[in-house]
């Protein structure tokens, strides 16, 4: 009497599985084609990080340090970056770089849109709360499986995997960001007979600029979070020889790769609030 | 003459489907009963009134009285739910997108409460929004906004952000925004309730001498009473979605329609609302220059007063004879021009009273209303001053 009863059981994951399955069946070169361009992006990008000479990336580093912050923490930085560099694992971290960008950049391409949009419609938005809900909480690893499904094992399905879950914060903030905007303040746009799409581009995104940069923020922290995992799929990179070290239970090599990856958050991280205060407005 | 403005039972009711809570409306069921049954607001219900070219109508009521909601339907940033709004006999309810956007864009301008800039921009580009979306060559527009920007006496702060301005300068840039577009007609929403009382009253100063200079059609918010009668040509005291009455503040003053309009006028300062015209009198006696000495002592002596104002054929003053000079130069043989005096005072009709006040008391003579043209439109006697204030 106290067990759950069985006749009550509803296998939902089988229609989640057939979805998928259908999706692959029908739109197969819709995956292909997705693929190949997500592909083709990567590969220029991993490319041209690792025919950058070393010493120019760490100037590179150094200076937008120094940029967004100052001249002690761009230091700070470069010095990070280098020592990367004597663990051995540059090319690897080059590699993770690659596809965090890339994730980083399609999801500001679909985020931003999507965030405009659920500024604009209660309905809207209403629908995506639980969505992003699930994309953040639900188990990074549960999205490798469709991932290798529609994409197969490698870069692509990592890049895949890494967006859907770095995706949410930069459409939640985007979204606040321009709700935000004071009411006077778009009114007055419409009073001067602004169209809409005035009112978005010369008064709600410049407004919602600051609260954006913070999702960016958020957005590019998740996708190096995901990186590690998205290497179980094939993914080249420091989260690989991290999975490497798991498996042999090396704790040189672990150590190595997992500080390479804290340098690298750190790094990111300071580096855009650094940029999304510049975008802060004089008071 | 038509008027700029004409708003004919005007109503606008917020909720999910307005249209539907009218008919209550019409019956005569009351607001918060309908907000009560039907979840929707009226904001305001059955106004009309007409606003003349270069008028500066101000809307006064205390919050929740509807008038932010008003203002806004005139140019549609509320839509109506039933009414007519003529601006130059134009239904600007019925207008298509693009009309909307043209009348916006060159017709009316508005000022808010908060301000409403752009706190992204700098001050310059602030005052150069409206003319950027009329799509005014940059050069140009830029040599425009600087030019507003000396007007309203912020020449020097174009590169500054809005928030590094005091509240008084912030909207000197909101009004030098809605000046620059040069609109007919200025909404102003509250648009000096956030500044403290010195630089309220400062400001107000300026936008009458500003709007003596640009004869614009104002439409003036506020919930203080005595900034309604210093500002209004003429005050419309709305409440609860209705406006109460309307008129000059002197009529308003002398004819309060019902105990809650009594109420706010007793409050009242009445010497900052009466004008010198309000308080003026015809003189009893007057002569002309080419009347005489003799003429002059008769009108004196037949009305009983100790000094009368002379006039030329054109009504226009020429100064003032006491009795004692005249019977001295009637004796002496001289004529009525050589014995002028001019140590009275004289006034426009449109001073305040409360600037008489001094002046009355210090004068033995009564005071002469002049117009531009130095005629004499009447005088003032020290009684007629200290009685108008009671």
């Amino acid at each position: 009497m106290n067990n759950f009863p069985e006749f009550f059981r509803l296998k939902i994951g089988i229609y989640v599985d057939n979805f998928v399955k259908w999706l692959m069946r029908n739109f197969g070169d819709f995956f292909d084609g997705v693929s190949d361009g997500i592909l083709w992006f990567l590969v220029k990008m991993e490319k041209f990080l690792l025919w950058l000479p070393w010493w120019v990336f760490l100037l590179m580093i150094f200076l937008l340090g120094w940029k967004a912050r100052n001249f002690k923490i761009g230091l700070t930085f470069a010095v990070l970056i280098f020592l990367v560099g004597t663990f051995g694992l540059w090319d690897y971290m080059m590699m993770t770089l690659a596809i965090v960008l890339t994730s980083v950049i399609i999801s500001l391409l679909l985020g931003i849109p999507l965030g405009i949009l659920s500024a604009y419609s209660d309905k809207f938005s209403i629908v995506m709360r639980p969505i992003l809900d699930a994309m953040q909480t639900m188990p990074s690893f549960v999205y490798l499986i469709p991932a290798i499904m529609l994409f197969n094992m490698g870069k692509v399905p990592a890049v895949f995997a890494t967006t859907i879950y770095a995706l949410p914060p930069v459409i939640r903030l985007t979204d606040l960001g321009i709700r935000r905007v004071p009411q006077e303040m778009v009114e007055a746009a419409h009073s001067f007979g602004s169209s809409g799409w005035q009112t978005l581009v010369k008064v709600q995104l410049p407004q919602a600029l600051p609260t954006i940069m913070t999702g960016i923020n958020q957005t590019t922290m998740m996708a190096l979070s995901m990186v590690v995992i998205a290497s179980m799929i094939g993914a080249k990179g420091l989260g690989l020889e991290v999975l490497v070290a798991i498996q042999h239970i090396d704790i040189a090599q672990g150590f190595e790769a997992g500080i390479s990856i804290v340098f690298l958050a750190i790094i990111i991280d300071r580096m855009t609030q650094g940029i999304a205060k510049k975008f802060e407005y004089p008071e | 003459m038509n008027p700029k403005i004409k708003v004919e039972n005007l109503t606008k009711i917020f909720g999910r489907n307005p249209k539907s809570v009218l008919a209550k409306l019409k019956s005569g069921m009351p607001k918060d009963k309908i907000l009560q049954e039907t979840g929707h607001t009226v904001g305001v219900c059955n106004v009309s009134f007409e606003v003349k070219e270069g008028e500066v109508f101000v809307i006064m009521g205390l919050s929740g009285s509807g008038k932010s909601t008003l203002i806004r339907c005139l140019n549609l940033l509320n839509r109506p739910t039933e009414g007519k709004i003529y601006i130059d006999n134009e239904d600007i309810v019925e207008y298509d997108k693009k009309q909307l956007k043209e009348f916006r864009q060159k017709k009316v301008a508005m000022v808010f409460q908060h301000f409403g800039l752009f706190t992204h921009r700098t001050v310059l580009d602030n005052v150069v929004y409206g003319l950027e979306i009329r799509g005014v060559p940059g050069d140009e527009r830029y040599k425009i906004a600087r030019k507003t920007l000396e007007i309203v006496g912020l020449k020097g702060w174009e590169s500054h952000y809005p928030k590094q301005l005091s509240g008084g300068m912030q909207q000197r840039v909101g009004l030098a925004r809605a000046l620059a577009n040069d609109p007919d007609i200025l909404l102003m929403d509250e648009p000096f309730s956030a500044l403290d009382p010195l630089i309220r009253r400062e400001m107000q100063q300026e936008l009458l001498d500003l709007q003596s200079k640009l004869k614009k059609t104002i439409i003036f918010i506020t919930h203080d009473i005595n900034e309604a009668f210093k500002l209004g040509d003429r005050v419309a005291i709305m409440k609860d979605g209705i406006i109460e009455q309307i008129g000059t503040p002197e009529e308003i003053l002398a004819n309060p329609k019902n105990e809650y309009i009594k109420n706010f006028v007793r409050d009242i300062d009445r010497s900052k609302v009466m004008q010198a015209k309000n308080v003026m009198f015809r003189p009893s006696a007057l002569v002309s220059l080419k009347d005489g000495l003799k003429i002059a002592i008769q009108e004196m002596e037949q009305s009983g007063i100790s000094s009368i104002f002379v006039v030329d054929n054109d009504r226009r003053l020429q100064g003032l004879v006491t009795i004692d000079d005249a019977i001295k130069a009637l004796k002496e043989n001289k004529r009525l021009a050589d014995i002028l005096q001019q140590t009275f005072y004289t006034t426009k009709p449109e001073t305040y009273v409360h600037e008489l006040i001094p002046i009355a008391t210090k004068s033995k003579y009564p005071i002469a209303v002049v117009d531009d043209d130095d005629r004499l439109l009447g005088i003032i006697v020290r009684v007629s001053v200290l009685s108008s204030l009671v």
